[in-house]
Order: C-alpha cells, then sequence, then structure tokens
C-alpha cells in the first residue's frame, strides 16, 4: 500500500512527499508480533482489533513525522478489564512488545506491580514506593494489576488516594516515558473510575476482555499442552471438552487460568499412573500421552 | 573558578540530553545511578549528602533524570553529581561520576600556609566558599 501525502507548503523542503508505510511496517517487523499475538493467543477478537487499530496509529504517525507533518505522540494509557483467566497480563506482556517496536517506548519491559508495591504502611511512606516503582517502569510499560484496591472509599485516610495522584501526575507529565495499564474485573474497574475521575479520564483506551467460549478454551488447552511438550491422547479429546463444558457452570471458574490449572493436575495422575505401570517399560508415547483416565478422574465429573 | 572533579569535567555543561544518554550508557553496563550533592567544593571533600537511595534496577535513564532534576530544584546552587555503582566482582565501586549541576558563581580556592618546625612550610588549599557556613555558602 502505498499512501501518497501532501508535505504542508514551505517548510521541510526535503521531507518526501510519499511513503510507503508497507516497508514502515516491514522496518519495525510490526507483522511479526501481530502474527504472533493471533497464533498465540485464542480469541479475544475486540482486544486484538483494538491492538491492531493502536499499532495502525503508531505506524502513521511515524509516516507522518517521515513527511513532515506534525505528529503529537498520542495517549496511550490502557485499562484492561475482563473476568480472572481472560488472558489480560499476557496482552500486557505483549503490548510492551509491540508498543517497543513501533517506537513508542524506549525500553519495552513490563513492571507488573499491585497495590503492595505502590501503597506504603505509614504515613510518608507511599510516595517513595510509588517514585520508585514509577522510576522502574520508566521506558517501559507498567502494569498495575486490581488497580481497584489502590482505592478504598471505607477508609478515607488510606494512603492509595497519595499513590493515585503520583500516578496521575507522572501519567500526564511524562506521557512518553511510560505507559500505564491498569487492570482488573469489569464492575470494580467501573466503581474505581466513578470515584477517581482524574483517572478515568487520562486513560485513552478502555478493553474489555470477553470470557472463552468452551471451543476456545479447548484451543487454549491445546496450546497449553503443546508449549509443556504434552498431548491429548485421541480418546481423551471428547473428554477434555465434556470437562471444559462442564467446569464452566461450575463457581470459581477463572477461564484460561482454570484450564491450566486442569492441566496441571492431569499431568500429576498422568505421571502417577506411569508410576504404577511396573509391568512394561513406558515409551515416548507413555510419557507424553495425557489419557481420558487422568482428565476423568478430575472431581468436575462428580459434581 | 569552575571546578573540574569527575568525568567530563574539563567539557562544557552537560545537556540534559547528554546526560540521559551517559546515564542509559551506565545502565546498558549494569551499573547503579545514584544521585548526590554538596556545598564544600574541596577536591578531598568525598563524601557528598546522598540525594535518596541508589536506583537499582532501572530501566531508563528517565527515572533517574526525574531525581537528577528534582536534586537540581531542591539545591539549584550547590554541586549535583551522578554516580555509577558497579557491583560486579573485582570492581565493587563507583565506575562512572560526573557534575550535572554547579552553582551559578564559583569563587576558587586559596593557598593557605601553615608554618611548621624548623622553618618548614605545609601548603595547602581551601575555598572561599567555606568562609561561611554550611547551607548559606553559594
Amino acid at each position: 500500500m502505498l499512501l501518497a501525502m501532501t508535505a504542508p507548503t514551505t517548510e521541510q523542503s526535503s521531507a518526501p512527499e510519499t511513503i510507503d508505510l508497507a516497508a514502515l511496517a516491514r522496518e519495525t517487523k510490526i507483522h511479526e508480533v501481530l502474527e504472533e499475538l493471533d497464533r498465540e493467543l485464542v480469541g479475544l477478537a475486540p482486544v486484538k482489533a483494538r491492538i491492531r487499530d493502536i499499532a495502525a496509529l503508531l505506524l502513521v504517525d511515524r509516516g507522518r513525522r517521515l513527511v513532515g507533518l506534525p505528529a503529537e505522540p498520542p495517549s496511550l494509557h490502557m485499562c484492561f478489564t475482563g473476568n480472572p483467566g481472560t488472558g489480560k497480563t499476557t496482552v500486557a506482556l505483549r503490548m510492551a512488545e509491540i508498543l517497543h517496536r513501533l517506537g513508542y517506548v524506549r525500553k519495552g519491559h513490563l513492571v507488573a506491580v499491585t497495590r503492595d508495591d505502590l501503597v506504603g504502611q505509614y504515613i510518608g511512606h507511599t510516595a517513595p514506593k510509588t517514585r520508585e516503582v514509577l522510576k522502574k517502569a520508566m521506558g517501559g510499560v507498567l502494569f498495575i494489576d486490581e488497580a481497584y484496591y489502590l482505592y478504598r472509599p471505607e477508609n478515607e485516610r488510606d494512603y492509595g488516594q497519595e499513590a493515585i495522584e503520583i500516578l496521575l501526575q507522572v501519567m500526564e507529565n511524562q506521557r512518553d516515558d511510560l505507559v500505564v495499564i491498569l487492570a482488573g474485573y469489569k464492575n470494580r474497574m467501573d466503581t474505581f473510575f466513578q470515584s477517581n475521575p482524574g483517572m478515568a479520564s487520562r486513560i485513552a483506551h478502555h478493553i474489555d476482555f470477553p470470557d472463552y467460549s468452551a471451543e476456545e478454551l479447548y484451543a487454549i488447552g491445546q496450546l497449553m499442552l503443546a508449549k509443556m511438550g504434552y498431548r491429548l491422547a485421541p480418546d481423551a479429546e471428547a473428554v477434555m471438552r465434556e470437562y471444559i463444558a462442564r467446569r464452566i457452570t461450575q463457581p470459581h471458574f477463572a477461564n484460561a487460568r482454570s484450564i491450566r490449572n486442569a492441566l496441571d493436575r492431569a499431568r500429576l495422575r498422568q505421571a502417577s499412573r506411569l508410576f504404577a505401570t511396573s509391568d512394561r517399560p513406558v515409551g515416548r508415547d507413555d510419557l507424553a500421552n495425557i489419557a481420558a483416565a487422568d482428565i476423568r478422574a478430575s472431581r468436575v465429573f462428580n459434581a | 573558578m569552575r571546578i573540574t572533579q569527575g568525568t567530563f569535567s574539563f567539557l562544557p555543561d552537560l545537556t540534559d540530553a547528554e546526560i540521559a544518554a551517559q546515564i542509559d550508557y551506565a545502565l546498558r553496563q549494569g551499573w547503579a545511578i545514584s544521585v548526590e550533592h554538596t556545598d564544600d567544593p574541596h577536591p578531598r571533600n568525598v563524601y557528598w549528602e546522598m540525594w535518596g537511595m541508589p536506583m537499582f534496577d532501572l530501566k531508563d535513564a528517565a527515572g533517574a533524570m526525574l531525581e537528577v532534576n528534582a536534586c537540581r530544584k531542591a539545591f539549584p546552587d550547590q554541586y549535583v553529581k551522578v554516580n555509577a555503582f558497579d557491583s560486579a566482582q573485582g570492581w565493587e565501586s563507583t565506575r562512572l561520576s560526573f557534575i550535572v549541576n554547579r552553582p551559578a558563581h564559583e569563587p576558587g580556592f586559596r593557598v593557605v600556609r601553615q608554618e611548621g618546625p624548623e622553618r618548614t612550610v605545609r601548603y595547602t588549599i581551601e575555598s572561599y566558599a567555606v568562609d561561611r557556613p554550611e547551607g548559606s555558602r553559594y
């Protein structure tokens, strides 16, 4: 794709008239990251769409700078909302890499913190603590998990408010030094933003992570197993689908995290099953396969 | 008289971008950055006041620049330096240290002569700045 742009009047006579965005994209290798995102993250269509939008915006901004148009760096502070296990942290990690490739953040590392890392225990402890974390995150992405805990309305002397104020100040004044990503459950984040309008107005991107469908969870399970070097035995595939269908309806279901835990327990059962087989040598297939019985033994099937 | 201590001290004062580039270099080497300030310019004064704790685990110069600028703002009329500490075994000491802020007027040094026994004379230097008490020197 060749996007023709006419440069503004007199200044920047040396700037090119046209810019090859596709070449620019190749140069930043952004497609690789986006494809990796598509390959390794199942589902999450709205999230991926928004990441593509942001990537496109940053790329076009780069093009604008090359032809001499003004390109004010956009505010990229984000809020990820969604149920547990929907991939908020994973996407935040990827986001750091994408923003680094596009030259928006200089170092591209992710600093993941929670309330404990930001809020101090006594008067005067919070500010240095928060500042310390912010300094570490400069040049990268600061990921605040369960950000709503920062604000405790029931205790008006809570030090969380102080941390929020310092955060706001840095988010506003040093936009090109770090990107802040808040994450948490949808309804609690909404309450948090209602009581902190300053925070809400400084975050441009609110991305909602949808729950996974059963089919997506199955695909995620396959990916996890492949990464660990396991696979489902042919007869175990149907059992796995049934397990997912049952697990979704049960309490404390945490999407991909529940699947990972289930697979970890299946690995345990597989290990003790193999340990108990003493009648014959254990082959390569035995070691790699998760059998139907390993999943069937789960308490999910008893309910 | 412009005092010359530490790295780059014979060069013109570094700009903020140059300071950030030097800090970035130090961080790439895995050195920890700290900021110190003093109003006693004597060359043998090695114990400057610390401005906050040394900064470990930084990835980018922006964090250190935040402290440099805060220190400059609090002590615009003092010397401020940036140290880079190398914790690698065998070094375990400061690898890089340079002044990033100095008073507008540096009065310089005088020679102090002390009469010793048997017509010996001991020489030392003393800054005109230290005539006044600490905190009101510049």
